[in-house]
Parts: C-alpha cells; sequence; structure tokens
C-alpha cells in the first residue's frame, strides 16, 4: 500500500502502526504524525470512528425501511442519509421523477438541513476559533465565550439552526430522524399553517444567512496571511452539479475539476459512480480512500463539500448567493481556492443560498399540493446521490425479488475529504511542529485544520463542539516521541487515558 | 345489569359471563394488556393485565368479574411489574423502534411509554432471527414477535387455516409458519385473513407500505394507548 503523497525516499522505513480495533475510543479523533530520519513530518494518519459494518445491517432488510434506518449512521446530517437512500431506492422503484409536490418537499427538507448544519458548525463549533483566534483562552472559545462579546452574532446562530430544523420537522415529521421520505415519493406535504408559520420567518432567515456570509467574508479577507495559507494544499474537487451547471444540493450529474479548474469529466449519471471512483483500502483506517479511476490512487483524490461546490458550479441560481459567490471568485483571482479556512466562507454563501431556495420553495404551491406517490417499473438496483453539507454522499444498493436489500454501498461526505484533511493536517504539522514536542498550539492548530472540513466524526457535536483529539508523534522507528491529547472540557492531558 | 365490582376505587358494572377486563374496558378504564383481544378467547399469557383481586394478583383478561370484588390496577406496584415484563419483551426480541414501520401504531411501544419505560434495562438478548420475505405481499419479521399468539388463534379459529403456530418451550418459544418448507409463501394465507389484521407489534406486514402514514398522524400519535380504552381492535371487532 505504499502512497506516493509521501515524501520520504523510503518510505518503508516510515514505522507503520497497526491500531487495534478494540483499542480505538469512539466519539473521538486521533492523529498520529510520522517523521522521518530527519526528524521532518512525512505523513499524517487521521484516525476517525467510522460506520463499519452497517452496510452488512442493512443487508437483509426490507427496502423501505432503509430511509429511515440509515439516519442511524449520522447524528449531524440523518436527513441527507434519508434523501440519499431514498433517491437510491426510487431508482430500484423505476421512479426517475417524483411528483412535483415529492420533489419539492424533498429538496425543502434538504435545504433545511443544510441550513442547520451549516449554521451548527459555523457559529457553534468553528466562529470561536475564529473570532478569538486559535490560541486564546479555551474557557472563552466557545459559543458561550461569542455569546458574551458578540450576542447579536450568537443569537441570529441558533436561530438560524432552529429555523432549519422547524424546515426538517415540517417535512420529515420530526426534528431529527424522521419519515418524510419514502421509495417513489414523499408522505406528506406542507399545510398551509406550517407553510405560513415558516413564511412569516424567512425573510429574517435570508437577512441573517446574508449578514453570516460577510462575516466570514471578513474574517477571510482581513487576515490574508493565515486565512488562504493555514494547511493549504492543492486538489481536484468533486460535486454533482444541476441543470445547466447550476449549484444543486438535491440532484444532478457528477463534475470534477483538477486543482486548476480544468474539468476532469462532466455530466456524468451517477448511476455508474463506480465506473468513475475507486475506493482503497489502507491498513491503518477503517475509513477508506477513494479517488478518481482516470487518475490512479496517487492523483486521484479530491476535495468535497461547500470550497469544492462553490467553485465546481457555474453559477448559484439565487441571485443574492451568487452574487457573494462572484465575490468569492473575484477574491481568489480567477484560479481555484484550496485554502482549507475558505471552507467557512463558502458554507456561508451556501447557508444564504439555503435560505433563497427555502423562501422560493413556500412560495410555490406545488409543496401544498396532494400528489405524492410515483410507481414504475420495478430494477433490481439503483444509487441515490445528493450533496450532503459535508459534500457528496452516494448510496448504492440492490435488492432482491423478494424486496430484501442484499448490497449496499455507502460513499460518505467525510470519506471522500479523507486525504484531504490527511493532507491539510501534514501542512499545519510542518508547519507547526518544532523540535520533538506536541505543544498545546500544535494541537489547536491541527483540530482547527480537521474542523475546515466539518468532518462528520461522531464526537463533533460534543457539548459546544469541543472534540476530544490526541496527538502523538512518531519518530522513523515507529517510536512514540510525544502524546498530547485535549478532553472535551478544553484541558490538555499527556493523553486521553489520563486527566478526565 | 346492576352487578358491580370495585377497580382503583371505582364502581365498574359488569355483564354475567365477563371478565374484569371486559367490563374494565367496557367502563373506558385502560387496564395494560397486549395478549388480549376481544374477538379471541382469552389466552393469559402476556401477564401485563394482571390486577390484584382481593389482595391477590391475577390476570384480569380471564378472572371473571364478580360483584363486590376489590381490584387493584393503576397502582405504582402493579405498573412497576407491568414495567418490568414490558423490557423483557424489548431486550428478548430485537425492538429497534426508531426503524421500525410499526412505531406509532405499535402496542408494545405505545405500552411501554404508558408505564414510563425509560430504558429496557436488561442486556438485549440480540437473537438472530432472518424474517421472512417470501410471500410476494406479505413480509414476516420474527425479530419483534412477542408470542401474544393472537395470530394463532385468528388463523385457527377464524381463517381456519392454522398458518401459524408457536414452537418451542420457554425462552426457546418461537413462532413457525405451518408449511413443509417453513416459508409463508408456501402457506394458503390471504391478504385478507384475519391472522394478517392483528399482530399488536410489527412482525406479520403487508408489503412496501412501511412508513406511508405521516408522524403525526399514526395511532399512538393522535392519544396514547390508555386513551384508546376502546382500542382500535374494539372498534374493528
Ligand atoms: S406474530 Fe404478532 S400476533 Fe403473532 S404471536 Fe407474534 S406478536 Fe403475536
Ligand atoms: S392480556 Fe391478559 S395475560 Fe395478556
Amino acid at each position: 500500500m505504499s502512497f506516493n503523497l509521501e515524501t520520504a525516499a523510503h518510505p518503508e522505513k516510515l514505522r507503520r502502526v497497526a491500531i487495534d480495533p478494540v483499542s480505538r475510543v469512539e466519539g473521538h479523533g486521533k492523529v498520529t504524525l510520522l517523521l522521518d530520519e530527519q526528524n521532518k513530518v512525512h505523513q499524517v494518519r487521521l484516525h476517525i470512528v467510522e460506520f463499519r459494518g452497517f452496510e452488512r445491517f442493512i443487508q437483509g432488510r426490507p427496502y423501505w425501511e432503509v430511509p429511515v434506518m440509515v439516519q442511524r449512521l449520522c447524528g449531524i446530517c440523518p436527513v441527507s442519509h434519508h434523501l440519499a437512500a431514498a433517491k437510491a431506492l426510487d431508482r430500484v422503484l423505476g421512479v426517475k421523477h417524483l411528483t412535483p409536490t415529492a420533489e419539492k418537499m424533498r429538496r425543502l427538507m434538504h435545504y433545511g438541513q443544510m441550513l442547520q448544519s451549516h449554521a451548527l458548525h459555523f457559529f457553534h463549533l468553528s466562529s470561536p476559533d475564529l473570532l478569538f483566534g486559535f490560541d486564546s483562552d479555551v474557557a472563552k472559545r466557545n459559543i458561550v465565550g461569542v455569546a458574551e462579546k458578540y450576542p447579536e452574532t450568537a443569537k441570529k446562530g441558533v436561530l438560524l439552526r432552529k429555523f432549519g430544523q422547524e424546515v426538517i420537522r415540517c417535512t420529515a415529521g420530526k426534528r431529527v430522524h424522521g419519515t418524510g421520505a419514502i421509495p417513489g415519493g414523499v408522505n406528506k406535504s406542507l399545510s398551509r399553517a406550517e407553510r405560513d408559520a415558516l413564511l412569516a420567518d424567512i425573510y429574517r432567515i435570508v437577512a441573517w444567512s446574508r449578514e453570516a456570509v460577510h462575516l466570514a467574508r471578513e474574517l477571510h479577507t482581513s487576515n490574508p496571511a493565515l486565512y488562504n495559507s493555514f494547511g493549504i494544499f492543492r486538489s481536484n474537487m468533486l460535486s454533482i452539479v444541476g441543470h445547466n451547471g447550476d449549484l444543486d444540493f438535491y440532484h444532478g450529474s457528477l463534475r470534477a475539476r483538477d486543482d486548476n479548474g480544468g474539468i476532469i469529466f462532466d455530466g456524468v449519471d451517477y448511476q455508474g459512480y463506480n465506473t468513475i471512483l475507486e475506493e482503497e483500502v489502507k491498513p491503518w483506517s477503517y475509513m477508506k480512500f477513494p479517488y478518481i479511476k482516470s487518475l490512479g490512487k496517487e492523483q486521484g483524490w479530491y476535495k468535497v463539500g461547500p470550497l469544492a461546490r462553490v467553485q465546481n458550479c457555474d453559477r448559484i441560481p439565487t441571485p443574492l448567493a451568487e452574487a457573494e459567490r462572484r465575490e468569492f471568485i473575484d477574491y481568489a483571482g480567477g484560479t481555484p481556492m484550496h485554502a482549507p479556512l475558505a471552507y467557512h466562507w463558502t458554507r456561508m454563501i451556501e447557508v444564504l443560498h439555503a435560505a433563497e431556495v427555502i423562501k422560493d420553495l413556500l412560495h410555490d404551491d406545488d409543496i401544498l399540493g396532494n400528489d405524492l406517490m410515483t410507481e414504475g417499473a420495478r430494477q433490481q438496483e439503483g444509487v441515490g446521490v445528493i450533496e450532503a453539507p459535508r459534500g457528496t454522499l452516494i448510496h448504492h444498493y440492490q435488492v432482491d425479488e423478494n424486496d430484501l436489500v442484499t448490497l449496499c454501498n455507502l460513499i460518505v461526505s467525510t470519506t471522500h475529504n479523507n486525504q484531504a484533511m490527511n493532507e491539510a493536517v501534514r501542512h499545519v504539522a510542518r508547519r507547526y511542529l518544532h523540535g520533538k514536542e506536541i505543544t498545546e498550539g500544535l494541537l489547536n492548530h491541527i483540530e482547527v485544520a480537521i474542523r475546515a472540513f466539518d468532518p462528520c466524526l461522531s464526537c463533533a457535536t460534543h457539548a459546544l463542539g469541543k472534540m476530544p483529539l490526541e496527538v502523538e508523534l512518531l519518530d522513523a522507528e515507529g517510536r512514540c516521541l510525544d502524546r498530547l491529547a485535549k478532553h472535551g472540557d478544553g484541558r490538555f492531558y499527556p493523553g486521553l487515558g489520563q486527566g478526565a | 345489569m346492576s352487578d358491580t365490582f370495585i377497580l382503583d376505587g371505582r364502581e365498574i358494572p359488569f355483564a354475567p359471563g365477563q371478565t374484569i377486563l371486559q367490563a374494565a374496558m367496557a367502563a373506558g378504564v385502560y387496564i395494560p394488556r397486549l395478549c388480549y383481544h376481544p374477538e379471541f378467547k382469552p389466552h393469559g399469557s402476556c401477564k401485563l393485565c394482571t390486577v390484584k383481586v382481593n389482595g391477590r394478583h391475577t390476570a384480569s383478561c380471564t378472572y371473571k368479574a364478580a360483584p363486590g370484588l376489590e381490584v387493584e390496577s393503576n397502582t405504582e406496584e402493579l405498573n412497576a411489574e407491568r414495567r418490568t415484563l414490558v423490557q423483557m419483551l424489548f431486550v428478548e426480541g430485537n425492538h429497534f423502534c426508531p426503524s421500525c414501520e410499526k412505531s406509532g401504531d405499535c402496542q408494545l411501544q405505545a405500552t411501554a411509554y404508558e408505564l414510563g419505560m425509560m430504558s429496557p434495562h436488561f442486556d438485549h438478548f440480540f437473537p438472530d432471527r432472518p424474517v421472512d420475505a417470501s410471500h410476494p405481499d406479505l413480509l414476516l419479521d420474527f425479530n419483534r414477535c412477542i408470542l401474544c399468539s393472537l395470530c394463532v388463534r385468528a388463523s385457527r379459529d377464524v381463517d381456519k387455516k392454522n398458518v401459524f403456530a408457536l414452537a418451542g418451550r420457554g425462552i426457546g418459544s418461537h413462532l413457525i409458519v405451518n408449511a413443509a418448507s417453513g416459508r409463508l409463501a408456501d402457506t394458503n394465507v390471504a391478504l385478507e385473513d384475519k391472522a394478517v389484521q392483528v399482530c399488536p407489534v410489527g412482525v406479520i406486514l403487508r408489503k412496501r407500505r412501511g412508513f406511508a402514514v405521516p408522524i403525526g398522524q399514526r395511532t399512538y400519535d393522535k392519544a396514547p394507548i390508555s386513551g384508546q380504552a376502546r382500542t382500535t381492535w374494539q372498534e374493528e371487532g
């Protein structure tokens, strides 16, 4: 499994450490930094908890249960799994086009999800780092600190998220783990009362979303030295794009660009995703490493998520968000922006777009309709792809003649970003590691780099967004030189086993 | 009908031959139960309907009402015992409410809510029970069977088909399908059969219907099971 991102002349000399499955602690991130003989960081391994075994759990279950069941995959964006599974199973039922009501209800649900997830990430998890600085007092570097110093910002962040959750509740029946989408359609439309209640708030939500973009932009543009370079690496980018190259989170075809923005492929029907993407398994990680087949494992990895989407599309089909996209593209200077911290800015552009789309959908009477289901000629296989908050999400199922699932393959957003996150951490580690000691500053910076991708670590929702994180430093012989852990309470300990 | 007995301090009239449970239901008083169905002979197996008659535990679905009985039902003590029974049912099978299509329409779940069950309390058995999806229109998910025998009684007494039976003993008890192959597809079960309608949990299911009813419109979204003393069964029956 030699991997050429390694810069060591003799990668075989970099000792590899197998992580024992049982020794992994659920709910924390672990980063291993491997040094070469000159004590330079040569490789980074990010170990995160993934959904092992879930695929097998689905096999043997009736297909109509799947969109509900897969929501257990993720505590932060269950709606994305719900919809990706429903889309795949639409195809199993031979349904290519939903009724207008069904499609718009699903879109509404999804854009509500985008709004709530992005707002959670930016305001609760990241704004403390961005507003106070990565090395600021941990006691203040949290949403409570933000609420004290920037009460309006914090309040709007909380309300944006709440609104998104309310959209989900009205479309899925519950704020978490609802049932709205069923293979072939949806089980409800909006009542007039629900529509009117959401409409009453939507203009405020659009306005606040716009402020959020401006806040993120200002943070970025006022400190270009940091924001344009922190953890930077160049890579390909992947997402689905909608009709005419529009930004579309719910449906479209696959497009990939190279690091200069050149098209690698475009307009690819995702039913054939496995003809263009391949997944590599590495012995030290449960999470696979996907790559673009035509480019091979070494060149073919890519990033997904807001930074990829906003630069992959040709336009955003809502006016306010489109204006912000243009400003972003101008700032980047006509060449793709690869800086991980630019995820925040693009994430907020997406929040604004989601708010505008929700506004338009609420004005569309189709969402009050009664025609909810479509039927088609039964197939044995289906793929559903959606742009989840964290990036492209692929669900693939085969269903037998008795209606039971016989195959399930999922590629989740965080998995697509796997190599990209490792790269970002490697760059940060190279810049901030001095000597053989893991300092608190280094650990903080690694954390900020990982968080920019908004990975769905099961711990990402921990109280106030502080994920327990352990960093260890191994020399060329594989000996542990140092280890430092930060617990959920923000305090540092020599290892995760200690303290708490 | 002048005869009465006392249930939790309240006077309950009854007709000759009625059980305590039947009289309570007729009077709109809820007594938890899972294996009772008004159309079938009481089975007395789930024990959820246990009350104290003149101080002694007994199943109210089988105990005949009699003038002047002193019956306790809705007490801390009895509800705690019922809660334990429900917890045992939950851990014995694989009851995964969040992805079960019967959620919101399931009597086991509704009863657990009614009794204030917050957790399963015991270790899960996690039995391995593959589903039977052989029938074109029906699915059997044995993971959720609570062995109430209602489908057995319905198939035998109403449908006259004997499609279902309980086999094994004690902890080894399980539902079987009466066909040489053991598969539902090889029986003469039909969608209109009573046996297909009576399962209180999510074992015998119409295929491809799951989750069609949105949250908010399911049976127990509207009122808790105790608020439906005249249950949907009774209305149907
Ligand atoms: S299948 Fe349903 S009705 Fe039949 S015994 Fe099991 S729980 Fe009772
Ligand atoms: S209802 Fe009486 S024992 Fe089950």
